[in-house]
């Protein structure tokens, strides 16, 4: 258990230690220690190729480190070691375009539970359909939405599996203000309604502040500093978090 | 009459339609393999397989009818389930190696036109690599029916394999493009037509049939 400003956090659910990536002799990613809690949401903030779609892959299992490992659950990921498929199960994502499949809206939430064989999927993709507001476009084929409609059946489909880890790589990057914000409560009511842990990655510091409990500044593929979310924008330790912050920062 | 060319249209069929079946479970695996793995020598296996799809009909069918000669390689085996020169199963496995290099070559760009964030999604779901595999082909299905239409339309049409390995036999190894080169040289040109046009209409049912399979995704 860890306390940070009065919000009680529960176990890591993700242990990080010792992670290095390179792509072409390019390290793009190296990071000592990291832990992320059971519940909480995490927003990693930095600017545009600092590493953090590459760090959400690994947390979603889908490229190997090159050097040191990932725990999730009990179980190791590092070079060479796969991640059970019942473990990967349990952590899903939403990329920063909704990339749909060419189906109806409820054949795209439906997705997930028929990829675990399901049987209930009928309640569950009515209900998630219902949070995320868009039962009424239900039969609609999904590539005719809008931006905003899109993601949010994208976030449906990644929830309807209830995984125990929803990672989020730039989610409303692409969308105007009021879809931004109808997002940004869904995620809130995930969270909430069904203690997910929710790592957010973004370069938008205004929603990180809005969003998270704990906020990590990645540059250059190391992380810089972690804190809650209060500490990080009201008293950061380094002089970069600051600058990133106030939007000084030169890359 | 009637039912001599009963049997040319069904043999067409026969030989045709189990060489498209042949070729679409071969080419469309090996188009997927091809499209979505990264491994050594997929420039030179892929520069083989477009070779393979321009490749002459009439040599490929020399080929198999060296091959199945009795003192040919294969022919000289004596195994039971090969097929033996001029009979149909000579035809399909003449026409299934002349169409599959088609079908896999299309399947490849097709898949390989699908957006590659898509199957990157589809495993961030939980979806195994065979699961992703199918996504991904599921989503490139307009192009993956056009790989089979391909190859249908260089099966329906070829004549040069055919009359090697099938020998153009009345009532046994005869179709519809062989029929039609004999009744010209015969100066039937009357029947030759009428056998044309028959060709022509199974194309373009079979063609219309297929089109269906690409279903909603066709009229977007």
């Amino acid at each position: 258990m860890r306390i940070i400003e009065g919000s009680i956090l529960g176990d890591p659910i993700y242990q990080v230690s010792n992670l290095t990536k390179t792509y072409e002799h390019n390290r793009v990613l190296e990071i000592q220690k990291l832990e992320i809690f059971k519940g909480e949401i995490f927003t990693l903030v930095g600017p545009s190729g600092a590493g953090k779609s590459t760090f959400l892959r690994l947390l979603n299992f889908l490229e190997f480190p090159n050097t040191g490992k990932v725990n999730f659950a009990g179980s190791v990921f590092e070079q060479g070691q796969e991640m059970p498929l019942h473990l990967r199960r349990r952590v899903t994502m939403v990329f920063q375009r909704p990339m749909l499949l060419d189906r109806s809206v409820w054949d795209n939430v439906t997705f997930g539970l028929r990829l675990r064989g399901e049987k209930d999927a009928h309640r569950k993709v009515t209900a998630s359909l219902e949070e995320v507001g868009l039962t009424h476009l239900a039969k609609k084929r999904a590539r005719t939405l809008s931006g905003g409609e899109a993601q949010r059946v994208s976030l449906a489909r990644a929830m309807v599996v209830e995984p125990d880890v929803l990672l989020l790589d730039e989610p409303t990057a692409n969308l105007d203000p009021y879809n931004v914000s109808l997002i940004e409560d869904i995620v809130r009511k995930i969270n909430e309604h069904h203690q997910t842990t929710i790592v957010l990655v973004t370069h938008n510091v205004f929603q990180a502040k809005r969003l998270a409990e704990r906020v990590a500044l990645i540059l250059n593929g190391k992380i810089i500093e972690v804190a809650d979310v209060n500490k990080f924008f009201n008293n950061p330790e380094d002089e970069r978090t600051t600058a990133f912050i106030n939007g000084d920062m030169v890359y | 009459m009637i039912s001599e060319l009963q049997d040319i249209i069904f043999l067409s069929l026969r030989v045709s339609g189990t060489a498209l079946l042949c070729s679409t479970a071969i080419g469309i695996p090996l188009g997927m393999f091809f499209g979505l793995k990264r491994f050594i020598g997929r420039r030179l296996l892929t520069a083989l397989l477009f070779t393979g799809m321009g490749f002459p009909p009439v040599v490929v069918g020399l080929f198999v009818y060296l091959l199945l000669s009795r003192s040919g390689p294969l022919g000289q085996l004596d195994w039971a389930w090969l097929p033996s020169l001029f009979t149909p199963s000579a035809m399909i496995l003449a026409q299934t190696i002349i169409a599959f290099p088609l079908v896999a070559g299309f399947t490849m760009a097709a898949v390989m036109g699908v957006d590659p964030q898509i199957r990157q999604q589809v495993l961030a779901l939980g979806a195994t690599s065979r699961q992703a595999a199918v996504t991904v082909l599921l989503e490139a299905k307009v192009g993956v029916v056009v790989a089979i239409i391909a190859g249908f339309g260089r099966l329906i049409a070829e004549v040069g394999a055919v009359m090697l390995v099938g020998g153009n036999i009345e009532g046994r190894t005869r179709v519809l493009t062989t029929a039609i080169v004999l009744e010209t040289r015969q100066g039937n040109f009357d029947l030759a037509i009428a056998l044309g046009a028959v060709l022509l209409t199974i194309t373009f049912l079979t063609n219309f049939a297929l089109i269906r399979l690409q279903g909603r995704s066709f009229d977007q």
